[in-house]
């Protein structure tokens, strides 16, 4: 299929492993920051084809993983009432909070619905003017101008019926994060490709100049994450760090100025928002500006907002820090499974924990036993 | 393949837990125990077996074989029952609706043991206030689908619920066949060398459904794939006694809910054998795979409802795929995988990129009411 297959091609891919192999054989530690990069280093089997030295930490950039239990119990007291048409994304349904999730809460008699675009929750609240629609809104820059534009157009349209749970989070107090955390040893990053569609390049040159680490922006089909890693592998060999795209198809240094825009218009910083596993992280979470406090959902609903603790079993935290391998937390694949998943790791595809209780149990097995031969 | 599997602790620790007795923990049931993937397996092996249970119940295939004795010195003779409720949303949709899937759903779900389906039953749950036009349009189509699959529908039964009770309406059939031969196909009957068999594109009738609810605005030409697929069955059966192999069939089932993938990992519990899928054969259409990438589906997870995966003894693949290509339910036939001995109880896909995965069950809910 066109714009897809050229993507894909499997001689290319080996040779470019093998291009890797070449340089170095230095044990090297990299993360994939973005979620979309660890469903497809997975769902590809790229891991089979990197040389042993090269090890991939999943990191943090799974927005519905890092939803802490807390603010799931608030969507769910929120989605209860019975005034409320409640809208998400697919994957957040089945995230557990401290007790429930979503899905039980629609099971329960809440109106949840499930929406592929913020759009579409403002749609349904035209259509049902005598129900108030909450949008849960999540994600980093990458969906946060949807949700910034539709409140532009909600505002300009002056629908009432509408609000936002606004859940969105920033990428570089994140990364800034991981930086600092002292457990942490990384010798370069796979640097996200659709947030950096909206915010650029730019904002992450502070990872090479401050903490002397190489970043790759890289696109989202498997050879574009192979080449990011041969880039990575490159710079570490050449003892360089920098900032280098390889998504040029899609990024550039200063972003999508529009989308910017939006968002600064719509949403300002909160001072702390707490993260699954990570902790507070200051200025890392989004919320509505006072000028749209009409829309925010927050400020409409008096909810919980307890903070509830990450259940003691589960390990998420180090999971998604990369400081342990998701095997190596003791209710991996027993008592956390994807269909009951304590921890959140376990929830979304692009979860480390889902992706490899999925995808990832045969890999570098099957290959020693020879199972990705071809007839 | 020259060395033996060397299984690594995590991955023991997980199959541990995916073969532990399925217990149902949930206090309500939610729309996931609908999906046919792994919470609806739970409702079934830990719920209604442990009432219903009895050891025809316990073989959870598609439909039911039951050996009628010889009494009074008559012969004794198979038959296959099934039954399956529809609750598709949209009723109309490109490529049929809900009545045609009601026939073809039962008519398949019989085929699949090798029986000649004979009688249907139909049952309809009416909301008050639906169309007399649609259930006239929803009747013809049963009409002319049943008459195409040569059954009949000899009983019935109405009931009408008030409005806001079910949406619009729901039907059930349940099905009567007849197996003529002695075959005896089976989800667990698998066996290491047998090749796996699809008998066209995967995911249009998922696809189809998701697009036809019109909250995406996608235009494509995606239309639903359902038809009766006995008559393939029957010609499947035939070409493998021809070639003297009557017994190579070993499995056919339909991937509907929970797709290929569902189906195959169904088989390679029930058989106790490895299943091992290539990305790079398994048929797809442009449209499917397009509004795939779109919706974040796996088309390996998207119902179908014109299609079949049979498990057959290597010998009589080729055979049985060029006489299933004469077929125009077959034309696409071709192998997509094989059977092997280890890891078992799990499927495994080589990717077009040259690694390998694993292909589990759907664990959460893709769409509901798709048949």
């Amino acid at each position: 299929m066109k714009y897809i297959d050229e993507y894909r091609q499997s001689d290319l891919a080996s040779r470019l492993a093998d291009e890797i192999a070449r340089l170095t054989s230095r044990p090297l530690k990299l993360m994939e920051v973005c979620g979309g990069h660890t469903h497809s280093i997975f769902k590809y089997g790229i891991e089979d084809l990197l040389p042993p030295n090269i090890e991939m930490i999943h990191g943090p950039g799974c927005p519905v993983c890092v939803i802490p239990l807390g603010r799931v119990d608030d969507s769910i007291s929120i989605a209860l009432r019975p005034e409320i048409i409640f809208t998400t994304f697919g994957d957040m349904m089945r995230v557990p909070g401290s007790k429930t999730s979503l899905l039980d809460g629609k099971a329960s008699g809440a109106d949840v619905r499930m929406v592929y675009s913020p759009l579409d929750a403002l749609k349904i609240a035209k259509k049902n003017p005598a129900r108030h629609v909450v949008f849960l809104a999540l994600g980093f820059e990458t969906t946060a101008p949807s949700t910034a534009l539709t409140i532009l157009q909600a505002a300009k349209d002056s629908v009432r019926n509408f609000s936002v749970f606004c859940n969105h989070i920033t990428i570089v107090p994140a990364l800034k994060a991981m930086l600092d955390s002292p457990d942490l040893r990384l010798d370069g990053f796979v640097g996200p490709g659709h947030v950096s569609t909206v915010i650029g390049t730019r904002p992450y040159e502070f990872v090479c100049e401050e903490y002397h680490k190489p970043l790759v922006v890289s696109g989202f089909e498997p050879l574009d994450i192979l080449q990011s890693i041969y880039m990575i592998v490159k710079q570490a060999v050449e003892g360089r760090a920098e900032v280098e795209n390889q998504y040029s198809r899609a990024v550039c240094r200063e972003g999508n100025r529009r989308a910017l825009e939006a968002i600064f218009e719509v949403f300002e910083p909160r001072d702390y928002f707490e993260w699954r596993g990570l902790g507070s992280i200051a200025r890392s979470g989004m919320k509505l500006r006072e000028k749209y406090a009409g829309f925010d959902a927050e400020l409409k609903f008096a909810v919980p907002g307890l903070r509830i603790a990450d259940p003691k079993a589960c390990q998420c935290g180090e999971i998604l820090k990369g400081v342990k391998k998701p095997w190596e937390c003791k209710v991996f694949g027993t008592a956390c499974t994807p269909e009951t998943p304590i921890g959140s790791c376990m929830v979304s595809s692009e979860g480390a924990c889902a992706a490899y209780y999925n995808f990832g149990r045969l890999s570098k097995v099957a290959e020693r036993s020879g199972l990705s031969a071809m007839p | 393949m020259t060395k033996a599997f060397s299984p690594s602790p995590l991955f023991e620790r997980v199959e541990r837990a995916r073969r532990r007795k399925r217990k149902i923990k949930d206090t309500q049931i939610t729309l996931a125990h609908g999906s046919g993937g792994r919470a609806m397996h739970e409702l079934v092996e830990g719920l209604f077996l442990e009432y219903l249970g009895n050891p025809i119940l316990d073989t959870l295939e598609d439909q039911a074989i039951l050996d009628i004795a010889q009494a009074n010195g008559h012969r004794s003779a198979r038959l296959a029952f099934t039954t399956d409720s529809y609750v598709v949303d949209p009723i109309f949709f490109p490529g049929g609706d809900i009545g045609k899937l009601a026939i073809h759903g039962t008519v398949n779900d019989l085929a699949m043991s090798g029986a000649r389906p004979l009688y249907l039953s139909a049952g309809f749950i009416l909301e008050e206030g639906f169309p007399i036009d649609d259930l006239k349009r929803i009747l013809d189509s049963m009409s002319s689908a049943a008459r195409e699959a040569g059954v009949q529908i000899v009983t019935g039964d109405t009931k009408v619920v008030q409005k806001g009770s079910a949406d619009r309406l729901f039907i059930n059939t349940s099905g009567i066949g007849v197996i003529d031969s002695d075959v005896r196909i089976s989800a667990a009957r698998a066996q290491v060398g047998d090749k796996v068999i699809v008998n066209g594109s995967i995911g249009d009738h998922g696809t189809t459904i998701m697009i036809a609810r019109g909250e995406l605005e996608l235009e494509t030409e995606i239309e639903s794939d359902t038809a009766p697929l006995h008559l393939l069955v029957n010609e499947m059966l035939t070409e493998a006694e021809r070639i003297g192999a009557p017994d190579g069939i070993h499995s056919l089932r339909d991937p509907t809910r929970g797709g290929v993938a569902t189906t195959l990992n169904e088989i390679a519990l029930k058989s106790e054998v490895h299943i091992r899928i290539f990305e790079g054969k398994i048929p797809i259409k442009d449209e499917v795979q397009g509004a795939c990438e779109i919706l974040g589906l796996d088309p390996l997870y998207v119902a179908n409802e014109g299609k079949l995966i049979a498990i057959v003894s290597a010998e009589i693949a080729e055979q049985l795929v060029a006489r299933m290509r004469d077929n125009p339910l077959g034309r696409k036939a071709c192998v997509i995988g094989e059977v092997v001995a280890e890891p078992e109880g799990i499927v495994s896909m080589v990717t077009g990129f040259g690694g390998t995965r694993i292909v589990d069950m759907l664990a959460g809910e893709q769409l509901p009411r798709i048949c």
